[in-house]
């Protein structure tokens, strides 16, 4: 079984600030972090790994500076890390990006066919969730989106089993390989790399990739070119002046909780009463 | 899987990159284990990159490493509460090529750095904590890391574990530090456009200006103030020894504060934007509170080795010099087919002795100890001084005369001739 994982490298958001003045985000100093959805994603691949001796390939694209993200994916366990970086590639929305990918994994499949694409279920610093089902739409694969647990990969049927968290509740879904899962957070724990595999990612020759080695047709549907997204303003929402206020009430019957509120309402905004009463007649 | 070693480097700082570095050039296996996120990911320094030692290690550092603005002017400030007095160095010979001294950020330069240890061919593996050292009887055979399979062998281990230097503590190298002998600095990264920063300290281009302060901003505590100009911030701090801290029940962030609202020092970091905030401790005890340097398979370099001249605010210099000694020993004894004994690691010693490291440590031997009991140098001469000046300036119908009277009075006042030539004699040897 052959695996590919697409992770993202991405500023660690949670240290990232808005230009008080400009209203720019300022990147300077903020240390990369491989996106924390991909993780989980990779670590849900490595346990198939684990089970099933799938062969685990990671992707990414990104500057030359990507490579720190693949080096740790490996020293957790995947097998190989691809890193496409091309100036060409710059500059791309979500739409250029599951492009190149897509471009990527067909030429993956060139020496080892794959089974199943593993994505995070969107980034910390775009947060679209566009990218994975892009990928799977170019490709032809099955689609499963926020899944939160495999429950069973049958190698022979060539099916696997999901719960897809949806609104209101669990799906479980059945689809064919191959497929292509983005998984939800918080559904494992991503394991300690051992001192040999962290060596093993030291020293791992990567494969780097241009947009010809990643097998692009079309020029003009990757980097800045082939993205119709364009950012027209960023701002820093104002904050609100209004706050919030519990209002507390001795029963716990909803009539009395409703009748507590209403008197509340009525109090601080009188005209209200009159105007319901307006209207009832 | 057991990987054997010629040398294992702990700690990616400014000893440990220097060590890694020299020995992957000269062609030896090297492992450096760092226990940050990234190298610098955990390194703090004020921070000030002298040129001279690192010239020594990577020539043509200047190519490539991020650093933000060479120094052209030294100001020395003595503090009152609402005045300071102070003398300034400034001269255009700084402000030609190739440069002497330059501020940096150490979470940039350190990626920078380790980038050349890597190409340098040393492996380096970060995220992993050297937990404990490998020992064949006395003698240390390599490391055990917190991750499975993580016990590594090599002829000689580098401790370049920084200020705390665990490592060593633990395995009895060294004993536990005393609050006396390390200072507590905390400083602040605030942001503020190029254009402001030239403007207000009177510099272009990509010079800078450095401020070392001291006197009342430490609140009667041993210790120093500084300011430095980076490209687009300003760094501030101020660092006191730990045991005045806990003395005097000062918070470090609240003596910062404090300093931040002199009224010298306020309109200089106006409208700034606080970055970054940091805290560490910086081994000042000098000379005579160094540990052994080397032993049995091991080598101590860096801030672990106390290896620092708190009077010349020079630390990541001698850290540097020190991974390079340290470096050195062992391609040599390499070269000449000899062990990493004791007996043969003295020559490190030797290296150190004939260095300026430890011509300076010892030139300043008494130096912490006279401070320590001596307060004075701290509190009440930074008055005297800025009275003395304030008085002398001030131009309000009092003759010459009189006035350097008065000011001779106050200096009798506060000290006695006694404690006055005392004083003067405790600073000679401090200094001599």
């Amino acid at each position: 079984m052959h695996i590919v994982v697409c992770i993202k490298q991405v500023p660690d958001s949670a240290q990232i600030r808005v230009h008080p003045v400009t209203n720019t985000i300022m990147r300077q100093g903020v240390p990369a972090i491989v996106n924390p959805y991909d993780l989980v994603a990779l670590e849900e691949a490595l346990r198939l790994k684990d089970r099933y001796q799938a062969h685990v390939t990671v992707l990414t694209m990104g500057p030359p500076q990507a490579e720190t993200a693949l080096r740790k994916a490996l020293s957790f366990g995947a097998d190989e890390a691809i890193l496409l970086t091309d100036r060409a590639f710059a500059g791309a929305d979500t739409l250029a990006t599951s492009y190149a990918l897509a471009s990527a994994i067909r030429q993956i499949q060139k020496d080892m066919p794959v089974d199943l694409v593993f994505a995070g279920k969107q980034t910390i610093d775009g947060d679209t969730a566009q990218v994975g089902p892009g990928i799977a739409v170019r490709l032809g694969l099955q689609m499963l989106t926020y899944v939160c647990k495999i429950e069973a990969l049958d190698l022979e049927q060539r099916e696997i089993t999901v719960q897809r968290r949806a609104e209101g509740g669990v799906q479980v879904l059945k689809t064919r390989l191959p497929a292509l899962i983005t998984v939800l957070e918080g559904i494992n724990e991503m394991r300690f790399a051992t001192m040999p595999d962290m060596f093993r990612a030291a020293r791992h020759p990567l494969k780097v990739w241009d947009k010809d080695a990643a097998g692009i047709e079309d020029a003009t549907r990757i980097g800045l070119k082939g993205s119709p997204t364009v950012v027209s303003k960023v701002f820093a929402p104002t904050p609100r002046t209004q706050k919030a206020e519990i209002v507390q009430t001795q029963s716990d019957q909803p009539r009395d909780q409703a009748a507590t509120l209403l008197a509340k309402l009525f109090t601080k905004f009188p005209q209200l009463r009159a105007e319901i009463g307006r209207r009832a007649s | 899987m057991t990987e054997k070693f010629d040398a294992i480097v702990v700690g990616a700082g400014q000893a440990g990159n220097a060590a890694a570095y020299t020995m992957a050039k000269a062609g030896l296996k090297v492992l450096q284990i760092e226990r940050g996120e990234y190298p610098g990911s955990k390194n703090v320094q004020g921070a000030i990159l002298y040129a001279d030692a690192l010239e020594k290690i990577i020539p043509d550092f200047r190519d490539d490493a991020p650093l933000e603005r060479h120094l052209i002017e030294q100001r020395v400030w003595i503090l009152d509460d609402e005045s300071y007095v102070g003398t300034t160095y400034r001269s255009n010979d700084f402000n030609k090529p190739p440069y002497n001294r330059y501020t940096i950020i150490r979470a940039q330069f350190d990626k920078w750095y380790s980038k050349k240890v890597q190409e340098a061919g040393a492996l380096v593996i970060c995220e992993t904590t050297v937990t404990d050292l490998h020992m064949d009887g006395e003698r240390v055979v390599g490391v055990k890391t917190d991750r499975t399979g993580g016990s590594v062998y090599a002829d000689v281990v580098i401790l370049a574990d920084g200020v705390n230097s665990l490592l060593a503590r633990k395995a009895g190298f060294h004993e536990e530090l005393k609050p006396k002998d390390v200072a507590l600095a905390v400083k602040e990264i605030h942001f503020l456009p190029e254009s402001t920063i030239e403007s207000r300290f009177n510099v272009s281009g990509n010079a800078g200006v450095v401020i070392e302060m001291a006197g009342k901003i430490t609140q009667g505590m041993i210790g120093t103030g500084f300011l430095y100009t980076n490209k687009e911030s300003l760094t501030i701090g101020v660092g006191c020894l730990l045991s005045d801290f806990k003395k005097q029940g000062i918070a470090p962030y609240a003596l910062l504060e404090q300093m931040k609202a002199h009224p010298a020092i306020k309109p200089l970091i106006e409208g700034g934007e606080m970055k970054e905030y940091t805290a560490h401790l910086i081994p000042e005890g000098g000379y005579h509170a160094m540990p052994p340097l080397c032993g049995e398979g091991w080598m101590i370099a860096g801030d672990a080795g106390m290896f620092v001249n708190g009077v010349h605010r020079e630390g990541s210099n001698l850290a540097m010099t020190t991974g390079q000694l340290a470096a050195e020993t062992v391609i040599e004894l390499k070269n000449e087919n000899k062990p990493c004994t004791a007996k043969h690691l003295a020559r490190y010693r030797a290296k150190l002795d004939a260095s300026f490291v430890m011509k300076d440590l010892k030139k300043y031997k008494r130096l912490p100890e006279i401070f320590e009991k001596n307060h004075q140098f701290f509190t009440t001469y930074p008055e005297l001084m800025n009275r003395a000046a304030h008085a002398m300036i001030a131009v309000d119908g009092v003759d010459k005369k009189s006035k350097e009277r008065a000011i001779r009075r106050s200096f009798l006042n506060a000290r006695s001739w006694k404690g006055l030539m005392g004083d003067a004699f405790k600073l000679w040897r401090a200094f001599e």
